[in-house]
């Protein structure tokens, strides 16, 4: 015995309602096409149109006014089955509301029929007018005549890349003309040309359907694009984001006794991200707890550049650093960007490049000409600096860093050992 | 796990470990909007997961979520305010329809685009109100590495068994911050599989009929049983109702369902000090203060508790038990209303309690010895 599509003729429209002619003829278009209700996903959307649920046998979804189209997208994703077959009844309203959810589909062409029930005006919530009402047309919101005009979302999904576009009335059988649109390969859509008897009738009495289509301009007719249906794209994959993360063998010692903060900060462009990096890999091939944050302005490519760094012999819970026990600075935006710190520090080191004017603080001041080695190497070789004089990690175990993540040919390495052989 | 790894230390963000550990907890799909502080997650997301949809905005990729789930996936997306806001009906929709899914909440510094490069911890209101009706919709946070790898595949069993949508909360400050960490050390993961309906039974099938509160679920992709999903006020089938009984039942059951099963998958960390008349309350990123605080007055000889929520919602009584039972509480959290005790108990601030609040710096330990001394 095979299923109806529909469990019942008493359709829930008042009398008269194009929504039943296209909910009939999506019925018929289907059994024509020998799909099972079962093999059928309907999203229904908010609006008068989507009232239908109860009365339809395939798997039904009522999701929100306006969002059906991406709710059946979803579905679309998850479905590889070439069996099933989603389609989403919206109106005008909700394609007004979610236009951007059509257009999406379209781009991608998903396997996805949308029939666009428009009877130019919200129907549930009184016969307001949408974004698809055509000038002239009279609804509770205007009834002196809308005075914009509507959108063409033929047009709009045509051009957005839909394999299949087409206007039609909503009067007599349209099947057949459904039928076209089920049966297409990727995204399809259907406007249905409709009058609301309860609101447009009332309010355009003398106006007949095909004449206020006719007036509006938007002509009745077929539009495709020659596309292929989406496949989800797989990119290259990474099965395990651990184990690609490189594991810091300890070869070094520290003699790091309490936890200490470390500001570096210079100009973007100038290495300070990646000189931090080296320091944090560096301290923790030293047995040492390391916390490693970046900040830089929204434009990453300009500006200050600053990482904030804890090194600590015992486990760091709390990363944050008010005032740093030592900062490194290597260009004028890291000095303006921390100047209030860097007066505010009570203790510590101030390491800074010597063409800077040192600010006032009480942390001791070494100043160094980092900028020797070239802009783009002044962190890196204000790092190897300040483990010189610091001792805090050694030089080697920077070197090690550079050596086991390939950097040493992107870094002038020569040029900063002889600039570092030249530190007293 | 891990086993060439043993005892090695790496440098990560906590980004990876959250998307990590999802993936192994059967987290399927990931679906993005770019948007700082969650970038780092989308970018391990697309990395990671089998599926990934960069989606045109925050509707969609909820709506897409939706979908997905509707048809057996599991997925996950990250974000904050801004888009979070955007998603807020979509998510009352999942909740409404019953489909699991996970959403990373970064916090960031608000309102509206406030700083999204500042941290903060200002969303705990809207999480505990976002459900019209004022039903709860649970909320894990993170407050540690180790949670972003443990919490975070309980959140995806969360969804799952609970069938719902699961709010992870984290901030700015943990999923952009690299540390030091042993990866060697953290527990295996249990993957999650969506739990079917069982397809041998003839029985009609009903997409809302709960066993045990949780209805059975089925994928709108297979063809043996009618699926009806409904955001609207429905009945047991999923057609939509006015107020029938039955329909008001299905709505009190989404309430009883969270609040009855979420004990299951309930966490804090207590560390209670004998006889301590003192207790220190925090959450999320302000944990860390907290425990490097309560460690250093400890070394100083004060008696001090300290009290870590991580679920946030639904709250379970004992929150309240245990700050009933101290003399003072000091709870620490970065805003400036107090967004966890008035979740508690309302705008009436119990005597026994103080508040240390922050807005756009981090709240150091200092401050919290400081309250506790003072
Ligand atoms: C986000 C949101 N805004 C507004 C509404 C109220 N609303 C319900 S139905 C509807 C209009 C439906 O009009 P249309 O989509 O044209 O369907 P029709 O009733 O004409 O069939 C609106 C605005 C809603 N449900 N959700
Ligand atoms: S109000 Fe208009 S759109 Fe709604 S059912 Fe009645 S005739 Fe149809
Ligand atoms: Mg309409």
């Amino acid at each position: 015995m095979t299923v109806p599509f529909l469990n019942t003729d008493a359709l829930p429209y008042c009398k008269g309602c194009g929504h039943s002619l296209i909910a009939k003829n999506t019925a018929k278009a289907l059994e024509k096409l020998n799909y099972q209700p079962l093999d059928v996903i309907v999203v229904t959307d908010i609006g008068c149109h989507g009232i239908i649920d109860k009365c339809l046998n395939t798997h039904t979804v009522h999701g929100l006014h306006g969002r059906s189209v991406a709710l059946g997208a979803g579905i679309s994703f998850a479905n590889d089955d070439p069996n099933r077959k989603i389609i989403v009844f919206i109106g005008d309203g909700g394609s007004t509301i979610g236009l951007q959810h059509i257009m999406e589909a379209a781009r991608l062409n998903l396997n996805l029929t949308v029939v666009v029930h428009n009877n130019y005006l919200y129907g549930m919530t009184g016969g307001q007018s949408s974004g698809l009402t055509p000038v002239g047309f009279s609804t509770t919101t205007s009834l002196e005549g809308n005075p914009f005009e509507g959108y063409d979302i033929c047009a709009l999904t045509h051009t957005a890349g839909a394999a299949y576009v087409s206007r039609i009335m909503g009067i007599g059988d349209i099947s057949d003309k459904l039928a076209i649109a089920l049966s297409t390969k990727g995204f399809s859509l259907v406007e249905v040309m409709e009058i609301c008897p309860s609101y447009g009738v009332k309010l355009n009495p003398r106006r007949k359907l095909a004449e206020i289509v006719e007036s509006s301009g938007r002509q009745l007719g077929e539009w495709t694009n020659k596309r292929e249906p989406h496949v989800n794209h797989q990119g290259r994959k990474n099965e395990d984001l651990l184990a690609t993360l490189p594991v810091i063998k300890k070869g070094f010692k520290s003699y790091l006794k309490s936890p200490m903060s470390l500001v570096l900060s210079g100009s973007a462009g100038e290495g300070v991200q990646l000189a931090a990096g080296l320091v944090s890999k560096a301290a923790i091939s030293s047995g040492l707890h390391v916390s490693q944050k970046g900040s830089y302005p929204v434009t990453v490519g300009v500006g200050f550049s600053t990482s904030e760094l804890n090194l600590s012999p015992v486990p760091l819970s709390f990363h944050g650093i008010n005032l740093p026990d030592t900062a490194i600075i290597t260009s004028q935006d890291g000095l303006d960007h921390n100047r209030k710190r860097i007066e505010a520090m009570t203790s510590g080191k101030l390491i800074i490049d010597s063409s800077l004017e040192v600010p006032q603080t009480a942390a001791e001041v070494l100043q160094y000409d980092f900028r020797s080695v070239g802009e783009r190497n002044a962190s890196v070789f204000a790092i190897f600096y300040w483990a010189l004089k610091t001792g805090i990690i050694s030089t080697e175990s920077l070197f090690k860093v550079i050596q086991d993540e390939g950097k040493g040919e992107k870094l002038p390495m020569a040029k900063i050992k002889d600039a570092l052989s030249a530190v007293k | 796990m891990l086993a060439n790894k043993k005892g090695m230390q790496t440098l990560t963000d906590a980004s990876r470990l959250i998307i990590e550990s999802m993936a192994r907890a059967g987290a399927d799909a990931f679906i993005g909007y770019p948007i700082t502080p969650a970038n780092l997650l989308y970018l391990y997301g697309s990395q990671r997961m089998p599926l990934m949809l960069a989606a045109p905005d925050e509707i969609t990729t909820l709506q897409w979520m939706a979908g997905l789930s509707a048809a057996g996936r599991i997925p996950v997306t990250a974000t904050s305010f801004p888009g979070y806001a955007l998603m807020i009906e979509s998510i009352n929709m999942a909740y409404m329809m019953e489909l699991p899914m996970v959403i990373i909440l970064v916090q960031r510094l608000g309102p509206a685009t406030g700083t999204a490069t500042c941290g903060a911890q200002g969303d705990l209101a809207l999480l505990n109100g976002q459900i019209s009706g004022g039903h709860p919709l649970p909320v894990l946070c993170t407050s540690s590495f180790e949670d972003c790898w443990t919490l975070s595949a309980k959140a995806v069993e969360m969804a799952v068994n609970l069938r719902t949508p699961v709010v992870l909360l984290t901030s700015k400050e943990e999923v952009m911050t690299s540390k030091s960490f042993d990866v060697s050390s953290l527990p295996e993961i249990i993957k999650t599989e969506r739990k079917y309906y069982d397809m041998k039974c003839d029985g009609k099938y009903k997409s809302y009929k709960p066993t045990d509160l949780i209805p059975d679920f089925l994928p709108v992709t297979q063809a043996k049983h009618q699926v009806r999903l409904n955001a609207s006020t429905h009945d047991q089938q999923g057609l939509l109702q006015h107020s029938s009984d039955e329909a008001m039942n299905n709505t009190r059951r989404l309430e009883e369902k969270i609040r009855q099963k979420a004990y299951e998958f309930t966490w804090y960390d207590l560390d209670e000090t004998e006889k301590a008349d003192t207790l220190v309350v925090a959450y999320g990123i302000t944990a860390a203060a907290a425990k490097d605080a309560v460690n250093q007055l400890r070394s100083e000889g004060e008696k001090v508790s300290l009290l870590i929520p991580k679920t946030l919602i639904p709250a379970p009584d004992v929150y309240i038990e245990i700050m009933d039972s101290y003399t003072t509480v000091v709870v620490a959290e970065e805003n400036i209303n107090n967004q966890f005790c008035k979740m508690l108990y309302g705008i009436r601030k119990p005597l026994n309690q103080r508040f240390i609040g922050s807005l756009g710096k981090m709240i150091t330990p200092q401050q919290i010895i400081e309250e506790v001394k003072s």
